[in-house]
């Protein structure tokens, strides 16, 4: 019987089914030969008005079965996630290219796909508002700006050293989950209906699709058993095929897939947040920061989503890691004729730290400061130094902060120093290849910021085998939560994690889920499973010993085996026992984020149970002739506690890095003057490939004793602080172009994405003003 | 005449009958053979999730193995052929294949999606014996998107299979499967009956011989010819356009040659770009990086030359670099030749100098002299697999210092592939050691007037080419060479994959 694997780099428990192609996905599960699949009939228009629909020739066309709109929703016409503002068909406005209108039913997708083409839809034009800019001119707001505020910052501004101001706009991203949006939804006896999904919230479509049913949520159960991939593109963005599914599953009584193909699902679904932020800053001499007036404005799309949650996230990320004592951060939600955003990886973290990290790089520039010094001038203290804890935006005591001892550690082992100074010797022989180093420091709050949404729930089986079947809210999308719960429930038991078996996420099985989202995963589930875990290991530990007549504290469970006093049985014996004696081997657990809370209004809490800490050092070369640029070289040292599983966490922080550089560097989102998006597809849309990845990429866990909070075995959430790595991609191009000029005059007032395009105009615009 | 499909699918002969021709692989595997390990990604050829394995014999009856994109190859377009999925790798025991098990080991699936296609990209590179070093892998997966894992596993798992020792079993194994795929694709090969499918909507003939073909477009000259598929796959599966008769032009073996003269290369309609550029790397070597950047490993096995140029599209890598070389067509209609100058091929947006039934049989490309040089530069927000913003090709001969004549070829500058005649007037006679002089500019801006796209501005694309003009000059002037992003990256001459002869089979290696 081989040891416990908590804290081991065991594979991710699919991995196997993987790479020989067993693994099922939404649209791999088996179909029957007469189940009817969608299409979507989606808006050609940005905003109008609905004059007329004829589907007649959509119902005429070959293999089709029937054809769906707001007419055939018995219940609520809402997808919406919270604020009930995303019709599933749009009926008589539509307010973005690419908004469902209708659906059709066939017996094949071709078919589908093939009649959706006849409709006729006749649209009136309204006015549309496109970009942020345009929503800013008409004050076209979601919902009056936020403002949250410490100290003064007027007064501070007024009576600083020195001031400077800018504006950085950001682009959005595309999530690009390898799989695209799939529901299958099959009808059952009395109205009831189950669906499988590719979705990271269960639990939502399960209100949504009941909501539009108009049946109780006891009518409803949603599987997930994976996703290919999440990103946040799937928290919210699943209710509409899941729903439409249901609807035409009832409508039929067939069981009915959706499944998105590339241009639909980029075409409907909501994006990462493009945002221009702009910013004045006061500081001194030194580079010591006194105060920043930022102002986020945010295109949300047509409608809320999750975009006042997300614009939250990038006002209390606003100053990452920096103690600065007065702060104003205003948000702006922008309502824009374009696809809803929605949650990324980060969830507006991102953009409101990039537009930090270009106020260090426009002071140590001004200053002629290496901006890494800029940044040490102005971190919160670490624990270990701090005599009393430093206060956040927000006014949340910061007890956990490691980033100078972190720093200090990268700039090290990345022999920081020693390489700027040679690449900026480099640069002056170099007339076509300019070469840059960046350093990005990250600090990412852990905790949904929505206070509630931090409880979840397992449910665990033992059988009389000793195998043990394991349940809980989270989702499993790639990032290795199966495999980590898994892992914390066999060390629980002191059994091998192959006795224990988790099964598909199901509401049917564990109620009232949070969505798989915000990092939280195995805080949360690791948790709940842990406690469940306990819950039956105190009955079984009761039970046996007074069987064995001990004391219940004698009660053992390691290496497969139970020790009982001076006994020894197998967990499988255990296991038996304790059901001959009557004794329940079914056990739930829960787990709820202790000590947080959150006032919005008030713009003040602790809406945060830790903050995950990490760095990068970037190196790139720009081709100043054609401004294409390459990632040469990425050093990471990134704080995870103690690491439930190695292998996993630093997948978790490559994989974060590359996406969060193509964010940054190639991943463009473009619109037509319509509102359409142009880039629908991987022949427009570019996400890194293979050879994107730096050819020297070195990555290390930063060592410590482990989470400061009691987390799941001191171990610290992964999935989206890594993302935010990649913004020494930002500062390692500006320092390449800086070397073409001096500030102010000539500075790379640089955006994102740096594609080679903008490189190269923002280059060029350097050499004509200098 | 033969009425239905036959071909290999994972050691097992299919036939297959009465199926519409422009069934995707992908829809065939997955809906009727309900092998779902193969996944769909993007349904056009760009994220290699559908990535399945082809053997096929090359020109010299060598066994080679090809990754392709199963979404936009059409069923009959296998006819003959040899093909792996991802559901056969396992060995007879049960054991993992080598990229499977290091694939596990080395931690480099997350979501698992996109890991079919990247199992079976480093698959064919393993039995090619290619993935031995960094360049290759990157080569290799040029055409396989992952969003979760950054690739650096993958990269590691692909050298740690090359890396891998068949034991004996697993060495046997390998060699029976090769020498079953083998004699199959010979006896397909001998079996010079045309597949001819008719179904109530749609027709698709496969022809062996020219004169079979001559008479094929005699009867319908309305017929859509068909070579790699790596743009007509994406007319059905992304614009749902109903092709009614299909000429497929890959299973004739006249025009799989690439022949050679003292003056000139020939290429032949069906030649690919992955054999292309493997046979001229060493006549083109400015080429190289263009060559080696098209498409995708996926794309470069499915996808010919000549398609490339047929198409006509304005974006299409390789036709700038033959227009620069000055390159011919050799267009056939119904065994009619006639000689045409690539140049005056292309008229307008969408339409080029091509009678209906008439199609380009061969590309004939003159070969450099001793003063003569070709370089080629491409613009994009990618590296790999991506469709230039620019493309700029330069044929230049020099006289010394002087250039005494220059060709240049820009793709993405105008509504087609397009010369820079007036800034080629100004070149003419322009000493390589100065700078580029501003009336070049001026000619460039009047030569074109490109559109602003999602791939670039107006303004970037004028601008970055003539920056371009300035690389090339210094390129041409200095001896320490190319000034390119990715000098390390990029060898002067592609790796080829090692075919395997029937010989090394029976031999035992």
């Amino acid at each position: 019987m081989p040891g416990s694997s908590l804290h081991q780099p065991v594979a991710h428990d699919s991995a196997t089914l993987y790479v020989t192609g067993e693994a099922r996905y939404v649209d791999d599960i088996a179909f029957p030969a007469d189940g009817l699949h969608i299409a979507l009939g989606l808006s050609e228009r940005a905003h109008a008005h609905i004059m007329e629909m004829d589907l007649s020739d959509c119902l005429a066309s070959r293999d089709v079965v029937t054809v769906l709109t707001a007419a055939d929703i018995p219940g609520d016409n809402d997808a919406s996630p919270v604020f009930g503002d995303d019709p599933i068909f749009a009926e008589n406005t539509v307010e973005y290219h690419g908004q469902a209108i209708f659906a059709v039913v066939a017996r094949s997708a071709k078919a589908a796909r093939m009649a959706v083409a006849k409709a006729r839809i006749i649209y009136q034009d309204l006015p549309a508002i496109l970009t942020i800019d345009d929503a800013l001119a008409q004050n076209h707001y979601l919902e009056t700006p936020y403002v949250l505020t410490t100290g003064s910052v007027e007064t501070a501004l007024a009576t600083a050293q020195h001031t400077l101001s800018g504006a950085i706009r950001i682009g959005g991203q595309e999530h690009f989950y390898l799989e695209g949006q799939a529901a299958y939804a099959m009808p059952g006896e009395a109205g009831d209906m189950t669906i499988s999904v590719s979705s990271q919230h269960p639990t939502e479509v399960q209100h949504k699709v009941a909501q539009a049913l108009g049946v109780p949520f006891h009518a409803v159960t949603v599987d997930v058993r994976r996703m290919g991939g999440g990103f946040g593109g799937k928290e919210s963005q699943s209710n509409l095929p899941s729903i439409i599914s249901a609807l035409a599953a009832r409508k039929t009584g067939s069981p009915v897939k959706l499944v998105y193909d590339r241009d639909e699902d980029m075409r409907v679904t909501g994006k990462r947040h493009d945002m221009l932020i702009s910013y004045a800053v006061g500081y001194v001499d030194n580079g010591r920061i006194s105060a920043i007036d930022v102002d986020q404005a945010l295109r949300c799309g047509m409608s809320y989503d999750l975009s006042q949650a997300i614009a939250e996230r990038a006002v209390l990320h606003a100053h990452n890691c920096y103690a600065i004592d007065h702060m104003r951060i205003t948000s702006r939600l922008c309502k824009t004729h374009t696809p809803s955003n929605t949650a990324f990886r980060g969830f507006g973290g991102p953009q409101g730290m990039m537009a930090m990290e270009r106020i260090i790089e426009d002071v140590a520039a001004a200053l002629h400061l290496d901006p890494v010094v800029v940044r040490q001038r102005n971190y919160f203290t670490d624990w270990t130094t701090a005599k009393k804890a430093q206060l956040t935006a927000y006014h949340m005591p910061v007890r956990d902060c490691i980033i100078n001892t972190l720093t200090d550690q990268l700039l090290a082992s990345s022999d920081y120093v020693r390489r700027r100074q040679a690449i900026e010797s480099f640069n002056q022989s170099s007339p076509i290849f300019k070469k840059g180093i960046g350093f990005a420091p990250v600090m990412f709050g852990i905790s949904f910021n929505k206070t509630i949404l931090n409880q979840a729930g397992a449910l665990i089986h033992i059988y009389t085998d000793g195998s043990v079947h394991l349940n809980h809210g989270g989702t499993e999308m790639g990032q290795g939560l199966y495999t980590k719960t898994r892992q914390i429930c066999a060390h629980a038991f002191g059994i091998s994690d192959d006795m224990v078996k988790i099964t598909a996420t199901s509401t049917g099985k564990v109620p009232n889920t949070s969505a798989t989202a915000a990092s939280s995963g195995t805080d949360l589930n690791g948790m709940a499973t842990q406690h469940a875990a306990e819950t039956l290991k105190g009955r079984m530990a009761e039970y046996l010993s007074t069987l064995y007549q001990t004391s219940a504290d004698a009660v053992r469970f390691v290496e497969g085996q139970v020790h009982i006093g001076d006994e020894r049985i197998s967990f499988a014996e255990a296991a038996s026992q304790c059901w001959q004696g009557r004794i329940s081997l079914s056990a739930t657990g829960f787990y709820a984020t202790p000590d947080i809370h959150w006032d919005r209004d008030a713009g003040r809490g602790s809406p945060f149970y830790y903050f995950a800490y990490g760095a990068s050092v970037s190196e790139v070369t720009v081709d100043i002739l054609t401004g294409e640029s390459r990632v040469n070289q990425v050093d990471i040292l990134h704080d995870v506690g103690h690491s439930i599983n190695p292998a996993i966490d630093l997948g978790q922080i490559e994989g974060g890095f590359i996406q969060g550089m193509g964010w940054l560097t190639m991943e463009e989102l473009v619109y037509g003057d319509d509102g359409r998006l142009l880039t629908h597809a991987p022949s427009t849309y570019k996400i890194p490939a293979t050879s994107d990845r730096p050819d020297e990429m070195y990555i290390d866990l930063y060592e410590s004793d482990g989470n400061r909070s009691d987390t799941i075995h001191k171990s610290k959430a992964v999935g989206e602080p890594p993302f935010m790595l990649a913004m020494s991609v930002y500062g390692a191009v500006s320092h390449a172009l800086q070397s073409l000029g001096q500030y102010p005059d000539t500075y790379p007032m640089l955006n994102t994405p740096l594609t080679a395009e903008h490189i190269l105009m923002t280059a060029h615009q350097m050499k004509a003003s200098g | 005449m033969r009425s239905e499909i036959r071909f290999l699918l994972n050691g097992e002969e299919q036939s297959v009958k009465a199926i519409n021709p422009d069934t995707t692989l992908l829809n065939w595997l997955r809906l009727i053979k309900m092998l779902t390990g193969t996944k769909e990604g993007c349904g056009e050829g760009d994220c290699g999730a559908c990535t399945v394995v082809v053997a096929d014999l090359n020109q010299s009856g060598q066994l080679i193995y090809k990754a392709v994109n199963a979404c936009i190859l059409f069923l009959p377009m296998l006819d003959g052929l040899s093909i792996t999925t991802v559901e056969a790798l396992r060995r007879s025991d049960g054991a993992l294949h080598p990229v499977q098990a290091a694939i596990v080991e080395g931690h480099g699936a997350q979501c698992g999606f996109c890991t079919p296609g990247f199992v079976m990209s480093l698959y064919a590179g393993y039995e090619n014996s290619m993935a031995d070093n960094r360049h290759n892998i990157q080569q290799i997966l040029s055409g396989n998107l992952c969003r979760c894992t950054g690739y650096g596993a993958l990269i590691d798992a692909g050298l740690s299979a090359a890396r891998h020792c068949p034991s004996a079993s697993e060495h046997e194994a390998d060699l029976s499967r090769r020498k079953i795929e083998y004699e199959y694709l010979q006896r397909a090969q001998d079996d010079k009956a045309m597949l001819s499918i008719e179904t109530s909507e749609q027709a698709f003939y496969a022809p062996r011989e020219l004169s079979e073909l001559a008479s094929l477009t005699r009867k319908y000259p309305d017929a859509t010819f068909l070579a790699g598929a790596t743009d007509i796959g994406l007319w059905v599966t992304k614009q749902h356009r109903q092709i009614n008769r299909f000429i497929y032009l890959g299973r004739v073996n006249a025009l799989k040659t690439i022949s050679r003269t003292d003056d000139r290369v020939t290429v032949g309609a069906a030649v690919t770009h992955a054999e292309a550029m493997a046979a001229l790397a060493t006549d083109f070597e400015g080429l190289a990086e263009v060559w080696q950047r098209f498409g995708s490993a996926q794309v470069r096995y499915s996808g010919t030359v000549a398609g490339n140029i047929a198409n006509g599209s304005p974006i299409g890598d390789m036709s700038p670099c033959f227009l620069a070389l000055g390159a011919e067509l050799t267009l056939n209609h119904a065994g009619k030749r006639r000689q045409l100058a690539l140049d005056a091929f292309f008229i307008s947006y969408g339409k080029q100098d091509r009678k209906q039934g008439e199609f380009i049989e061969a590309i004939r490309l003159p070969r450099l002299g001793s003063k003569e040089a070709v370089h080629a530069y491409k613009i994009s927000k990618r590296f790999d697999q991506d469709i230039s913003a620019v493309l700029m090709a330069v044929w230049i001969r020099r006289d010394g210092q002087l250039i005494s004549d220059i060709r240049i070829g820009f793709g993405g500058m105008a509504a087609t592939p397009a010369r820079a005649y007036r800034l080629e007037q100004v070149l003419k006679g322009h000493d390589v050691e100065q700078p580029l002089p501003d009336a070049a500019v001026s000619a460039l801006a009047e030569d074109f007037q490109p559109i602003s796209d999602m791939r670039a501005s107006s303004a970037y694309r004028l601008l970055v080419a003539e920056n371009l003009l300035r690389k090339m000059l210094i390129e041409v002037s200095q001896d320490n060479g190319v000034k390119r992003l990715y000098p390390s990256s990029l060898p002067p001459a592609p790796d080829v994959p090692k075919a395997i002869t029937m010989t090394m089979i029976e031999a035992g290696e």
